[in-house]
């Protein structure tokens, strides 16, 4: 049985990685996860240089979801390189860098210190809801989407996946912007921008007033955007939104996605990425299932 | 001390006041790993309430977590139904817990559901221990407490100890210390690091904060520090790893 896929050139043992932000490096939940089951590891957003994040409260639940504004606090790429890649190293996992920037020049920044650095791709977040001067503007707008991934394809020596923003009215048009612009994939879907007040005190909860909603909440609409996603073009897909399951797993990649981000579930349950691997894995065996290939958008 | 994830049965699951509970957890792996101060993530079975909810160990008892929780959300309302011989997913010790700092004189200081977690410190502690609880009005622990120190409570209705807060009681008493351990509300924890730096006193606050990973992932619970955190390098400690307790000078509250 084969769970390996290849994405844009690169080989990931299965197609199961984390979904940025919720895992941190990994130094965390390597005590209750074994990091070599994992195709990949997709690391939190890293800047130029160590961003702050928002005030707190940075975190909200709502039915079923979580609100976060934690603001992509992170300490810049000096010290990810010098301290996180070294650990990711000892493990036998794929490394997907997830990159951030407020402008243009911040994007290259980090994106050229990485080319000398041994990781297998990045993926870039143009659609952070967070943070006012920069991330919503590239992810909204497909003319903006189109100028950065060019921008940053034309300084990247390494495979490059554009991280689409849910909050656009056609995902297919910010698809194909990404993938005319020369994207080697893309990742879809961040967080969906949303708001929560405290009746009783009548105020905000997130000091951010607006959060990024994540989890099973939000998982019917990631399916539906990752399916109109993969018939808009011919670039590989990483699919993400509320997968909490195998099955919710499987859904991203009958409606077109090669592999598959685990989030928000991490909180719930450190071990949800390696379930999920072994319940893909029972349900191709029960299924006569022998290529997890043969399942990528096979929704009929 | 490593952490663990485990599925703990409830040995007991008793009301203390109108709203307070106490729950026994056997949970082994924890127990033993556990030191006064710091908590667990409690996960609870409504799928619809996605995230952990963090409580302070409140006791260790052989291989049993005690913890005591208000019951003022959905969540904390929903644990407190849960019957003995049930079974509940709980991960930890998580955070860093109190310092033992032995052979000195203490102040323990809670504040309303902050009381718990100092019951385990009181029995750890060796030399002269003062307790001070402060309420709204109902009490609860206060007569375990006193097998390990000498209690002073205040009550904001007056109707137990004196009327007004901890600080009042304090003042009232004349109490003094080499070091004040706490845990309370956030104007509590301000008023105790200004009085803390004022007489001298070396000062523990346990602090509070929104969380979603407990282990210090998705930097959703952080603090303003004065130093630098190890993380990322801002002024940003993380309350469930950095934390939850933090020397008063540490943080800017
Ligand atoms: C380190 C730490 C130790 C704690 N120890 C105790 C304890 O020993 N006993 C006790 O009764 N309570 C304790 N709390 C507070 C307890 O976590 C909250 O009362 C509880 O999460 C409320 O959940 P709920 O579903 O009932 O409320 P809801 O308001 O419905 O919860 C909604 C969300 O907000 C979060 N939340 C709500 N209030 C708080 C709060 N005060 N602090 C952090 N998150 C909150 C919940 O976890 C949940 O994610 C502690 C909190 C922290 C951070
Ligand atoms: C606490 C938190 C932090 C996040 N940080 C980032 C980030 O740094 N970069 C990014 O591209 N996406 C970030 N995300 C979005 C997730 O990677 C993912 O797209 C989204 O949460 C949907 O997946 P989920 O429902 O499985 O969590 C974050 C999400 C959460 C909940
Ligand atoms: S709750 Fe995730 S870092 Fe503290």
């Amino acid at each position: 049985m084969n769970l390996s896929v290849n994405y844009a050139g690169v080989t990931f043992k299965n197609p199961i990685t984390v979904a940025s932000g919720t895992f941190g490096s990994g130094v965390e939940y390597s005590e209750f996860v074994d990091l070599n089951r994992l195709g990949a590891v997709t690391t939190k957003g890293v800047a130029d240089r160590p961003w702050e994040g928002n005030p707190t409260p940075r975190i909200a639940e709502t039915y079923g979801g979580m609100l976060n504004a934690v603001g992509l606090q992170n300490p810049g790429i000096d010290v990810f390189v010098e301290r996180d890649i070294p650990f990711l190293k000892q493990y036998d996992t794929g490394i997907i860098v997830n990159v951030c920037g407020h402008s243009e020049e911040e994007y290259v920044n980090v994106v050229e210190r990485l080319n000398d650095v041994d990781v297998d791709m990045l993926e870039i977040n143009v659609s952070c809801p967070n943070v006012k001067e920069g991330g919503i503007a590239f992810g909204t707008d497909p003319k903006q989407l189109n100028h950065v991934t060019k921008l940053v394809k034309s300084h990247s020596n390494k495979p490059v996946i554009m991280k689409l923003s849910p909050n656009v009215t056609d995902i297919a048009e910010m698809a194909r912007a990404a993938e005319d612009g020369g994207a080697d994939g893309i990742s879809l879907i961040n967080t969906i921008t949303g708001m929560k007040i405290d009746v009783d005190r009548r105020k905000f909860v997130l000091a951010n007033q607006t959060g990024g909603l994540s989890g099973p909440a939000i998982h019917p609409v990631a399916v539906r955007m990752v399916y109109q996603a993969s018939h808009a073009v011919k670039i590989p897909i990483i699919g993400m939104g509320g997968v909490m399951n195998a099955y919710d797993a499987l859904e991203l990649i009958l409606a077109g996605a090669t592999m598959v981000s685990v989030g928000t579930a991490n909180f719930i349950n450190p071990n949800a990425t390696v379930e999920i691997i072994d319940g893909i894995e029972e349900y191709m065996k029960k299924n006569g299932v022998d290529d997890i290939n043969d399942l990528i958008g096979a929704v009929e | 001390m490593s952490k663990s994830l485990v599925e703990g049965t409830i040995v007991s699951n008793e009301p203390i006041s109108s709203d307070c509970y106490s729950m026994f957890i056997s949970a082994a792996d924890i127990a033993n790993a556990a030191v006064p101060g710091q908590f667990i993530n409690v996960y609870i079975n409504d799928g619809s309430k996605l995230l952990p909810r963090p409580i302070s160990i409140c006791e260790i008892v052989d291989d049993k977590v005690r913890i005591v929780f208000r019951a003022v959300g959905g969540g904390t309302k929903e644990l407190a139904t849960y019957k003995a011989g049930e079974v509940v997913r709980v991960m930890g010790p998580l955070g860093n817990g109190y310092p033992l700092e032995q052979d000195k004189s203490y102040m323990l200081i809670g504040g309303g559901i902050g009381i718990p977690p100092l019951l385990e410190l009181s029995k750890r502690l060796k030399g002269d221990i003062n307790i001070v609880l402060g309420y709204r009005d109902e009490i609860f622990l206060a007569d375990e407490f006193a097998k390990y120190g000498k209690v002073y409570i205040a009550s904001e209705d007056g109707k137990t100890g004196v009327k007004g807060n901890v600080i009042d009681a304090i003042n009232e008493y004349d109490l003094s210390a080499d070091i004040i351990y706490s845990c309370g509300p956030t104007p509590m924890l301000r008023g105790l690091k200004a009085y803390g730096s004022e007489h001298n006193i070396k000062t523990y606050l346990s602090l509070e904060e929104r969380m979603a990973c407990g282990i210090g992932a998705c930097l959703g619970c952080v603090t303003k520090s004065t130093d630098v955190d190890s993380h990322s390098h801002v002024n940003n400690k993380r309350v469930c790893k950095d934390g939850p307790v933090f020397e008063a000078s540490e943080v800017d509250l």
